[in-house]
Formats: structure tokens, C-alpha cells, sequence
């Protein structure tokens, strides 16, 4: 099921005019400027389907941009974050495509800075729902609802029970899990949604496992 | 888990609890979150849907000039006293453009079950609220029964114009309130099951047409006409009058009528009232160019 909380229906507390348009954008970016880490020195945004033919009237590219400046769905900065985007020095270009996505309301964001750069597609499925379905070229399917852990590692055995020996050593609780490669045997990623919320330490020490590469965590 | 309205009509019969203590029962159960805080979070949407009706019946622009002060219009003419229809639900019907007006004017709203679609079901718990006087914690569980029947309707079908036209949002929404109105009333589970049937009924194949792309024209209208669709649903309800057609069954023929609907009407604003020749005028004067120069 898509939806499982109440207050995916009643909600979010957001700034108009539009659930997917305008709300589900911000969360995109947000999960977008999450994952980077940082403030990103630029960004690249793609509309696709519906979001290409109405974002301008949704707000969607401010919406998106106020995601990338960390605000949540109710922030009436929202409404200026393009230009706050400028005052921050933030270099932001806008793209409408032609291509049919999957999803009526994709979008594509690519950002980075001097040290390195990050590329994800996110669709607004409604109601301010969203799903991440795309991260550096691999698939994936990610709320951004629950605190979730994405290992870049080698496609070798092994990889994935020595990450969850570790989260089961704190106890942590795996409720959605999903493996993605683009070639077999060369990399691949884990999406590991968890139920709470996922200490640094922990994150240090799933990075010196064998054969993981990066490991990256997404607050709820 | 409740899955479809059958099996939530079913655990509040068999409980013989409302249809709001089943939603709060399940979102503490799949949250892990206790029954203070989940009722905390929705008097918190509450408070934000109440400060959103008044401040759309003082009149409020959006920035195109597409839309506004049609709430506060309607008021006006309530206080005059020489309407036609009723005076519940003129107010139901004033106080959803207020919600949506406010949206237009990307002023701070709740999500009902999306913004677009915001106003049906606070401006019909408003209005009755008049009449019935309830507790606050009957306004917060108003929220949860409507909320309840949108979890099926997302999960079965669909809460979005781009994915299944208007009567996914605006159609969702009045369902959502006919329901939720019917067990505030002292309905039964089933009643507002029927309640939530013959609203949506009465809005599939609802279109998603934003002229300009904006969720203004038709959307604010549209959901003045969805807030009264919903109490008479739920007067129809109240009155015995039942669906030919179960709950479940409807849902599933807005899935079905969203996935044959043209793109073109779902939220591209390329067919429908986006395409007459006004709402291309308007276009070009709002953004300098039309948008999309049609099919």
C-alpha cells in the first residue's frame, strides 16, 4: 500500500497551491539536498510530463529550489527561494522535457559543488506523497517518509549480510529493503528504510565494512 | 489494516466503534506513535485549516487576479438572508472557496487529501459546526473519519489530477467529507460508507482543466460545488437512501475512468476549460506567452 498514515490524506500543512505541484516538489528537493549533504553551488532541474506543461502556474520550480535550501513544505520562504537561491550564490537552471516519463509529475535533479555531484528523479504520486526512483543511475524506490540508509557497494556476496549484522547488533530494525545494480558484478546500492533514526557512529562503521563504498543516511 | 471501505464499515460494526477510532487505532498501530501525539498532529491541522477559512472570508488575491474574494461575496449575501439554497450549506460552500483562495494566493494550508482540494472538507466541517456544535475532539475526529476513507480511495484509485482527473481530488474530497459528516451527524459506519458512494458518484469523470495551469480557475469553484455535494450526499445518507452501487465498487470505477481519461485533461492544462479561447488570453497575460500552444 502507497499510502499507510492518516496524515498522508490529512496533510501536509503546506504553502498552495498545489499538493503534488507545489508540496510533494519541496520534499523532492529536500530528499535531493539531503542525500547531497551540503549546500550544492548549483542545480539542474528537469520538469517532465505534467510538471513540465504547469510548473510555472504550481510553483513547482520555487517549490523545488526551496526543497534544495533544506525548507520544509510550510515554509513561507517558499515563495522567494529563487531568489534566495541567488543571494546564496546557488546557480539554478530550469529545463522543460519533451520525453513521456513513467510518472506525470517527474522531475530531474542533478546538483553539485567543487567536490562532487549527485543525480535523482523523484515523482509527486499526490497528496504530497513522493517517491525517489532514481539515484546516481541506479532504480530505487524511496518515501522519504522514514529515516533510510543507501550503500553504494560491491556486487559481491556477503555485502548485504554484513550491513545488516550491524544494524542488527543495534538493534535497528529494517522495514523496507531493496538492492539495485546496474551491471552484475560491479556496483550496486541498498535502500534500507529503518524505523528510527540512525546514529553517525553507526554510519562510520558500516563505511569500513568490505566491499562498501559510500553510505549515505536520510533523516525522516 | 483496513484495505477497502468494506473492511472499515466491517471493524467499527464489529467493534462497535466510529469509523474515527478505527483511523486513530491503526495510524498509533503503523506509526509506533501513542494517541496523544497522533491527536496533537491533527488538532495541529485543525488549527491550520481554521486560521485558513478566516483569513480567506476577509477576502484574499492571488497574484494572477484569476481569483479571490468570492468567499467573503457569498457571506455577504448569506447575511442578506435572500438565498435560494440553504444557509449550511451556502456557508459549506463559502467557506471551501475561502480554503482555496487562500491556496491560490500560496497562503498556508492543510492537504485535504490534496491542496487543490483543500476546501470540501473544512469548509463543510465548519459550516456545521454552526449546527451541531461539536467538541473539538469530535472537529479532530471529523478529520480522521474523512481521512480513514481517503486512505482507501489513495490506495485504490487515486488522490491525483495528473493521475486520475478531478475526481480523484475534488471527488476524493467530497466523498471524504459526506462520510465524515454522516458520522459526526450520529450515522452509522454504513451510512457514511453510502454518503461517501453517492458523492463520488456524483463526480466521476471530473476533469483536471487549470486554466493557465493554475490551481485556481476551475479548481476554487470546483470545490464549492464539492462542499455542497457533500452535505447533500450526507443528508441523503442520513435520510436512508442507500448506493445501488457499493463504496468499493465506485472507487474502483474512478481508478478506472482516471486511467482511460486523456492527458489532456489531467492537470496539463492543455485540454478541457485550459483550452478555450479566455483561458489562452488569460495565459498570455499572466506569463507573457501561452504556456502551450495546444494540441
Amino acid at each position: 500500500m502507497k499510502y499507510r498514515s492518516v496524515f498522508d490524506i490529512i496533510g501536509p500543512i503546506m504553502i498552495g497551491p498545489s499538493s503534488s505541484h507545489t508540496g510533494g516538489a519541496a520534499r523532492i528537493g529536500k530528499v535531493a539536498r539531503s542525500l547531497f549533504g551540503r549546500k550544492p553551488k548549483w542545480a539542474h532541474i528537469s520538469f517532465y510530463g505534467s510538471f513540465a506543461k504547469t510548473y510555472k502556474g504550481h510553483g513547482t520550480d520555487v517549490a523545488i529550489v526551496g526543497g534544495l535550501l533544506n525548507f520544509d513544505t510550510f515554509d513561507e520562504r517558499i515563495k522567494t527561494s529563487l531568489q534566495i537561491a541567488k543571494e546564496e550564490g546557488i546557480d539554478i537552471t530550469f529545463q522543460e522535457e519533451e520525453a513521456i516519463p513513467n510518472h506525470p509529475n517527474t522531475a530531474r535533479i542533478r546538483l553539485g559543488d567543487e567536490k562532487g555531484e549527485l543525480e535523482l528523479v523523484g515523482i509527486s504520486i499526490g497528496g504530497g506523497k513522493i517517491e525517489i526512483t532514481e539515484l546516481n543511475g541506479f532504480e530505487l524506490k524511496l518515501s522519504g517518509h522514514h529515516p533510510a540508509l543507501l550503500v553504494v557497494h560491491n556486487d559481491r556476496y556477503g555485502a548485504i549480510a554484513s550491513v545488516a549484522n550491524v544494524l542488527a547488533k543495534y538493534a535497528i530494525n529494517i522495514g523496507h529493503m531493496e538492492v539495485s545494480r546496474k551491471e552484475k558484478g560491479k556496483q550496486a546500492l541498498m535502500t534500507i528504510e529503518v524505523d528510527q533514526n540512525i546514529d553517525s557512529s553507526i554510519i562510520d562503521e558500516l563505511k569500513t565494512l568490505p566491499h562498501i563504498i559510500e553510505v549515505t543516511k536520510i533523516m525522516d | 489494516m483496513f484495505r477497502n471501505v468494506a473492511q472499515l464499515v466491517e471493524i467499527a460494526e464489529k467493534e462497535n466503534i466510529k469509523i474515527a477510532e478505527v483511523m486513530i487505532r491503526q495510524e498509533m498501530e503503523v506509526t509506533e506513535r501513542s494517541r496523544a501525539d497522533v491527536m496533537k498532529q491533527m488538532d495541529r491541522n485543525l488549527q491550520v485549516m481554521e486560521q485558513a477559512v478566516a483569513r480567506g472570508l476577509e477576502g484574499v488575491y492571488s497574484h494572477s487576479g484569476l481569483t479571490g474574494g468570492d468567499a467573503f461575496r457569498l457571506q455577504a449575501y448569506i447575511q442578506k438572508g435572500a438565498f435560494l439554497s440553504g444557509e449550511t450549506i451556502l456557508d459549506a460552500v463559502s467557506k471551501a472557496m475561502a480554503t482555496n483562495e487562500v491556496n491560490a494566493a500560496m497562503g498556508t494550508i492543510c492537504a485535504t487529501p490534496t491542496a487543490g482540494s483543500a476546501g470540501v472538507v473544512p469548509g463543510t466541517l465548519f459550516a456545521v459546526k454552526e449546527k451541531l456544535n461539536p467538541t473539538r475532539e469530535q472537529m479532530i475526529e471529523f478529520l480522521f473519519t474523512a481521512g480513514a476513507f481517503g486512505l482507501v480511495v489513495a490506495n485504490n484509485a487515486s488522490i491525483s489530477g495528473a493521475a486520475g482527473g478531478c475526481q480523484a481530488e475534488v471527488g476524493s474530497a467530497a466523498g471524504m467529507a459526506a462520510a465524515a459528516l454522516v458520522e459526526l451527524a450520529g450515522g452509522t459506519p454504513s451510512q457514511a460508507a453510502e454518503a461517501m458512494a453517492i458523492a463520488l458518484k456524483n463526480m466521476l469523470g471530473l476533469v483536471c482543466d487549470p486554466v493557465a495551469g493554475l490551481v485556481e480557475v476551475p479548481c476554487v469553484k470546483r470545490n464549492a460545488i464539492g462542499a455542497a455535494n457533500a452535505m447533500i450526499a450526507a443528508d441523503m445518507a442520513l435520510a436512508g437512501i442507500k448506493s445501488r452501487i457499493p463504496c468499493d465498487e465506485v472507487i474502483e470505477t474512478m481508478f478506472r475512468i482516471g486511467q482511460t481519461m486523456p492527458v489532456a485533461l489531467k492537470e496539463t492544462a492543455q485540454g478541457g476549460l485550459a483550452a478555450t479561447p479566455t483561458a489562452r488570453r488569460l495565459e498570455a497575460s499572466i506569463f507573457g506567452k501561452p504556456l502551450n500552444k495546444g494540441e
